[in-house]
């Protein structure tokens, strides 16, 4: 009934682009696991019980993928055949390196301020909009989906790793803070 | 010819598909049971219409006592009498005592990884305390369905790690149960408040028990259950705000800490009194029995009483800002806070709750029985009884899993609230040269050291090719599936050599220690057969009754004269009468086969009516 042997974007009936209609992927998602849930086939044989589990895993997991925009971007690279190595993820953007230190340095300083949780607010809405500008230049560059802009894509990606990192450190250090208080 | 069979043609004649199911609420202080019949799903009395029962069960030398009966006896017979089992169950000793527990039992002084109790009729485990509470819970569905129950789904709270699930799957083995699945509760209540109140959106789920306390936050969309994050403290409940005014009642009159267990025991009763007297009133007053003589009068005020239980659901309000962080959603996006669990009675729990949010929270569904329910209705979905149904729950995993890494560290595989089934892989590498085994320590937890997570299992993969440290790539994948079942994986990448293991996390009972229990349980189930029997027989008594005065009142005049409208009703009211009194299955059902042979003529007479009337596009299959 639902194409898994193509991609994730197929399989939820939707165009293969960087930019998605989230309130479309996440009716297509539950629309696909009301049918595909291993819940559905309680009654029904063990191999049909399999698949159900092997499908609803599979699901999930394009879900997950496509919901969150980082996952798409690598996930899109991959189908286009970049190459992304996380572990080799680089960006030789100056400016872009010397912002990170930067900010890198400000979430340190945040349990020093008079308001640590102001602070660190400030922090982290500044990250989410640098963030939100990598999200639109990845559009603009998946759109454009030349060689050259598919590098530039992969930067950008590297760049969106950096970031969500930080962010991540900062809300593990807004639930810290607000533990203590 | 069973007077079943003379339902109207077309009308459904095929009951028994339904399979029986129940949805099982083990609470910490009250535990439920619930069934779906036809189409709606509800608790389950007992004989005497009491929907609750009490989760205390009394070991005496000759009986174990299960109930309110056996709650009566806690302050006279505290050493023979568990409560709250559901705090010491799937745990070690040594977590017991960092819990800070403080209960009034003796424990067995045994070599052993599990708490044993001691009581008149020997040590026992919280799981088997547990097993007795499902048993007579089970019983209870039984008699009241008149038939074997398929499966069950037993809740659970939606912190509880894998050893506390595991531990009360075993309670249900002990109790002869089939588990379809374990339900985290706040879920639970979800389905059972979502499908009755038809709301679409998000909603946060506060369910404060008697002894541990869970949030959740799912999303309902045309049937669909997503959660989108679980959280909470799964020692923590209204039986600590129990505990706090019990000590602050010993301070004020001067008891010491060492009191004996029965004076103790009935500190907690009275500290549950004032607290459950403060949800309606501004003050109560206490009169305490002091343990050298004399009593000690004083009063405990709401606003004192708020001091005492501030720092406790402060706790709460923690977690509930940890899982609207995990889910990713704002306060503002929040429809509703639905409000579950006895505990949530209480006042200032509300007004704390409400604070946070921003919004009333809702309190208008039953806190004790929604969650029972819940669990029915997913019990009656995993029995089959609903291929086509528009209910699906989409469950996250509440505890990250991960393997230990060098130096004690925890590597998370499947991060906490990843939706499941789910399956994910990591590459490891060997850090020695020829290193030809590695071993696979899968724990789960938050936190970062090893040391701080719960152990699930251990395991080696053997048979590396010998290869310069780091060159080795070796593939771990972790998969939970619907039921939040774990199942990991170790592969060698060159050659590939494959390890792997089924994470049945051991809390310390063996499973020839379950079988020995199961064994022992099996022996006392004699008594039980021969009441299921009556059970079963005078629910089939009820269903012959009712068809037949259901005929009679269709057709009885039509095709019976005054003379034989008689004997049939006389008949009728007979079998009636013995359906009340009689306490012998063999009695019952001679009486109900009398019944049917002398109503023989009339259900015959039915037939060919029916036929003429009916015949036409019916084959005769499907009147036989």
């Amino acid at each position: 009934m639902f194409d898994f042997s193509k991609n994730y974007f197929d399989l939820f009936g939707l165009p293969v682009a960087f930019l998605l209609d989230s309130g479309a992927l996440a009716e297509r998602y539950r629309e696909v696991q009301k049918v595909v849930h291993p819940d559905r086939y309680a009654n029904a044989p063990e191999s049909q019980q399999r698949q159900a589990l092997q499908q609803a895993t599979q699901v999930n997991e394009a879900y997950e993928t496509l919901r969150d925009p980082l996952k798409r971007a690598q996930y899109l690279l991959q189908l286009n055949g970049v190459d992304i190595n996380q572990e080799t993820a680089t960006t030789r953007d100056a400016a872009f390196l010397m912002r990170q230190m930067e900010l890198r340095e400000a979430l340190a300083q945040v349990t020093g301020q008079t308001d640590p949780l102001a602070s660190l607010d400030e922090l982290m809405a500044e990250i989410g909009g640098l963030i939100k500008a990598q999200i639109a230049q990845l559009a603009v560059q998946f759109e454009s989906g030349t060689a050259e802009q598919l590098e530039a894509a992969r930067e950008s990606v590297s760049k969106m790793q950096f970031l969500n990192k930080l962010h991540s450190e900062a809300e593990a250090l807004e639930a810290e803070l607000e533990e203590a208080i | 010819m069973a007077l079943l069979q003379i339902a109207e043609p077309g009308e459904s004649s095929a009951p028994h598909e339904h399979k029986l199911a129940a949805g099982i609420d083990l609470g910490t202080t009250n535990s439920l049971v619930a069934s779906v019949r036809s189409g709606q799903a509800a608790t389950l009395p007992d004989e005497s219409g009491n929907h609750i029962l009490p989760s205390v069960v009394r070991y005496t030398a000759d009986e174990v006592i299960v109930g309110e009966k056996a709650r009566d006896a806690a302050v006279s017979d505290p050493l023979n009498t568990i409560a709250s089992a559901k705090r010491l169950i799937g745990r070690a000793v040594s977590d017991i005592k960092s819990l800070g527990e403080n209960l009034p039992y003796n424990f067995a002084d045994v070599d052993s990884a599990v708490p044993r109790i001691q009581t008149a009729a020997g040590d026992v485990s919280p799981v088997e305390v547990s097993a007795e509470i499902l048993k007579v819970l089970a019983r209870r569905a039984e008699h009241t369905l008149g038939g074997d129950l398929v499966g069950v789904v037993i809740t659970v709270p939606a912190y509880f790690d894998d050893a506390q699930r595991q531990a009360t799957k075993d309670a249900a083995t002990i109790a002869g149960l089939n588990v379809f699945r374990l339900l985290n509760e706040p879920t639970a209540a979800a389905v059972a408040y979502g499908l009755d109140h038809d709301a679409d959106g998000v909603h946060a789920i506060y369910d404060l028990g008697g002894g541990t306390f869970d949030i959740s936050i799912l999303r309902l969309n045309k049937g669909v259950f997503e959660v989108m994050a679980t959280g909470g403290d799964s020692a923590l409940g209204g039986d600590d705000f129990d505990q706090v005014v019990a000590e602050w009642m010993m301070a004020q009159a001067g008891i010491a800490g060492d009191a004996d267990r029965g004076m103790l025991r009935g500190l907690s009763a009275k500290a549950r009194a004032a607290k459950e007297a403060l949800a309606e009133q501004e003050s109560v007053q206490l009169d305490i029995d002091l343990p050298q003589g004399g009593s000690w009068q004083g009063v405990l005020t709401r606003d004192q009483f708020n001091e005492l239980v501030d720092p406790l659901i402060r706790r709460t309000v923690s977690a509930c800002r940890r899982a609207l962080r995990d889910a990713g959603v704002t306060k503002e996006e929040i429809r509703d806070v639905v409000m579950v669990g006895g505990s949530t009675r209480t006042l200032r729990v509300r007004e704390k709750v409400g604070e946070f949010f921003g919004t009333t929270p809702l309190t208008d569904i039953d806190p004790d029985r929604v969650v029972a329910i819940g669990a029915a209705i997913q019990a009656d979905v995993l029995a089959g009884n609903k291929p086509d149904g528009e209910m699906l729950l989409l469950d996250v995993n509440p505890l990250s899993l991960g393997i230990e890494t060098m130096g004690g560290l925890v590597e998370k595989i499947i991060p906490r609230n990843t939706t499941i089934p789910v399956a994910r892989a990591q590459e490891f590498t060997t850090f020695k040269d020829g290193q030809s085994a590695m071993a696979v320590h899968v724990l789960q937890g938050e936190r970062e050291l090893v040391s701080d997570c719960r152990s699930l299992a251990r395991f080696e993969l053997r048979g590396i090719p010998p290869m310069v440290a780091g060159a080795a790539r070796i593939r771990v994948t972790f998969s939970v599936d619907a039921d939040g079942l774990l199942h990991v994986e170790a592969e060698e990448q060159s050659q590939g050599v494959k390890a792997s293991v089924e994470v049945k996390p051991s809390y310390g009972l063996t499973d020839n220690e379950i079988a020995g229990m199961l064994k022992s349980s099996i022996e006392h189930a004699g008594e039980d057969m021969a009441a299921r029997k009556l059970a079963e027989q005078k629910v089939e008594a009820a269903r012959v009754i009712e068809a037949l005065t259901a005929a009679l009142q269709s057709d009885g005049d039509d095709l019976l004269n005054a003379d034989e409208r008689a004997t049939v009703d006389q008949a009728l009211a007979e079998l009636q009468q013995l359906a009340e009194q009689s306490q012998d299955d063999k009695q019952l059902k001679a009486g109900i086969e009398a019944l049917e042979a002398t109503c023989g003529f009339y259900v015959e007479r039915r037939m060919n009516s029916g036929i003429r009337k009916a015949m036409a596009g019916h084959k005769v299959e499907d009147f036989e």
